[in-house]
């Protein structure tokens, strides 16, 4: 069997891969296109260490055959630095010390940029609810939610 | 966790995916919608197709509009667009509700409707809410349509009634009556988890008295299951704490052979799904009466 052609937009740049029918959008971030940053915590759904943007909506990169990319746009935590100038999502991660052994971050960080897109300015309850679809083994989440409310209002202050 | 490998087809029409369906084994290929239900099941080598054939790519079966009483909800269109639909929420609170909760954004964002139909689990709200307010299901196979009501559709756990070669084009959600008081209400580890049990309520007051009753009870035993007789209690009086639990004490001892697993056991889920009735049927009832009816 051939390897399947796709053609891509992954953090902002255009991007061709070949990969096999079966492999996980996850699978070929990392295995084919060594993009790491995206992390595999469960490939069932559950814990959302692998999400990324998909055409601007956050979805479970190990729930998604990469053939099914095929001429969208996928947003990934590497995109988030513009050079050595960190995404204010993650200056506060780091601030609020909002993580410890780290798998769980790229998932959360890309999570909470696709809920402060849409809502600049979320309640607490409201960043509880959207970050549900992300586990962390480490923190308790509250230094998470923080972080997110910190950024949030750094970053519509930036707006203003 | 790599899937076995399969190959893959993403045809653009209904037709060809119709097509390609016939020239197959059914046995064989599988349809991917959402793929938040079937990934899983192929990541963890649960499910090993030769063939996997993704809807994604058909654009006439997304969409939801408003038909004759009710609501046209494309079989791909996905919980992310059922939340973000403003036709929705002006014409069916309930199955909006029931939408928010299902799963994470992230599940939300690519699970389409049709999608949980077919999974029919029997934990999942949409087949409740479907059997609740009468929905019907329309599939297109080598036969052509066939519209199947909600209570014949379901079967029991993750088994419908659809035929091997048919496809889910469409979900038919009739609009709430002028009136209708409603409640969904579950019982779960977390928000978005599938519920352990759930119930749904509908009716309406006529000069005070019930009428068009619906309790369904969902998560508790092979399939969301209509409760005619705590329905036939209500029937006809007017509401009151004594009759909702008496309800309650009808949906528990009428539920046949409650699912009894790690989450719960069969004893638990029978008084949960007495206790959630009564909630849900006062729920329904202060919904009926805020509305004037
Ligand atoms: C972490 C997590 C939490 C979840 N929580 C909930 C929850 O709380 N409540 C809930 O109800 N669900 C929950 N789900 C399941 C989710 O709602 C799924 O999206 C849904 O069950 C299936 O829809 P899908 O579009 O993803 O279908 P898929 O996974 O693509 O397909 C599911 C099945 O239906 C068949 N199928 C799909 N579409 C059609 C069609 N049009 N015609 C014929 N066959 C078709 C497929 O062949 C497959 O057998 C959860 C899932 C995850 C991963
Ligand atoms: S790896 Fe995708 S949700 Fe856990
Ligand atoms: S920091 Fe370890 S899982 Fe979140």
């Amino acid at each position: 069997m051939s390897k399947r052609h796709v053609t891509t937009t992954i953090d902002g740049e255009g991007r061709e891969f070949l990969c096999e029918d079966w492999q996980t959008l996850l699978d070929v971030l990392r295995d084919v296109l060594m993009k790491t940053g995206t992390k595999e915590g469960c490939g069932t759904g559950d814990c959302g260490a692998c999400s990324v943007l998909l055409d601007g909506r956050l979805v479970c990169s190990c729930l998604m055959l990469a053939a099914e990319a095929e001429g969208r746009v996928i947003e990934t935590v590497e995109g988030m630095a513009e050079g050595d100038r960190l995404h204010p999502l993650q200056q506060h991660f780091l601030q609020e010390a909002a993580l410890q052994c780290g798998i769980c971050t790229p998932g959360f960080l890309v999570a909470a940029r696709a809920l402060l897109a849409q809502n600049p300015d979320p309640s607490e309850r409201e960043v509880r609810f959207w970050l549900a679809g992300n586990l962390c083994r480490c923190t308790g989440y509250d230094k998470i939610v923080r972080a997110v409310l910190a950024a949030a209002a750094e970053m519509r202050g930036a707006e203003a | 966790m790599k899937p076995a490998p399969f190959e893959y087809a993403a045809p653009p029409t209904l037709d060809e995916a119709l097509a390609i369906l016939s020239e197959n084994d059914p046995d064989e290929v599988k349809i991917l919608a959402g793929g938040q239900s079937l990934m899983p099941l192929l990541n963890m080598r649960l499910a090993r197709p030769e063939l996997l054939l993704d809807l994604t790519r058909i654009d006439e079966l997304g969409g939801i509009s408003a038909r004759n009483g009710g609501l046209s909800i494309g079989a791909l269109a996905t919980k992310r667009d059922v939340e973000d639909s403003a036709l929705v929420r002006e014409r069916n609170p309930l199955f909006m509700e029931s939408t928010i909760m299902i799963g994470h954004p992230q599940i939300r964002n690519r699970g389409t409707v049709g999608g949980s139909m077919v999974q029919a689990d029997p934990a999942a709200e949409y087949p409740a809410v479907a059997v609740a307010l009468g929905a019907e299901l329309v599939a297109r196979g080598p036969g052509g349509e066939r519209v199947i009501e909600a209570d014949d559709f379901f079967i029991t756990y993750l088994t419908t009634s659809l035929e091997p070669g048919e496809i889910l084009t469409e979900v038919r959600i009739p609009d709430l009556a002028a009136g209708t008081g409603w409640s969904i209400q579950e019982l779960a580890r977390r928000h978005g988890d599938f519920a352990i049990v759930g119930a749904v309520a509908m009716l309406r007051l006529e000069s005070g008295i019930c009428v068009d009753l619906r309790v369904v009870i969902f998560g508790a035993s092979d399939r969301a299951r209509r409760h005619s007789e705590a329905e036939a209690l209500l029937a006809g009086e007017r509401p009151s704490a004594a009759l909702f639990d008496a309800a309650g004490r009808a949906v528990g001892q009428s539920l046949e052979d409650p699912t009894d697993d790690v989450h719960a056991s069969a004893e638990y889920r029978r008084d949960l799904a007495r206790v959630l009735c009564v909630r849900t049927l006062t729920e329904a009832v202060e919904r009926a009466e805020g509305s004037g009816g």
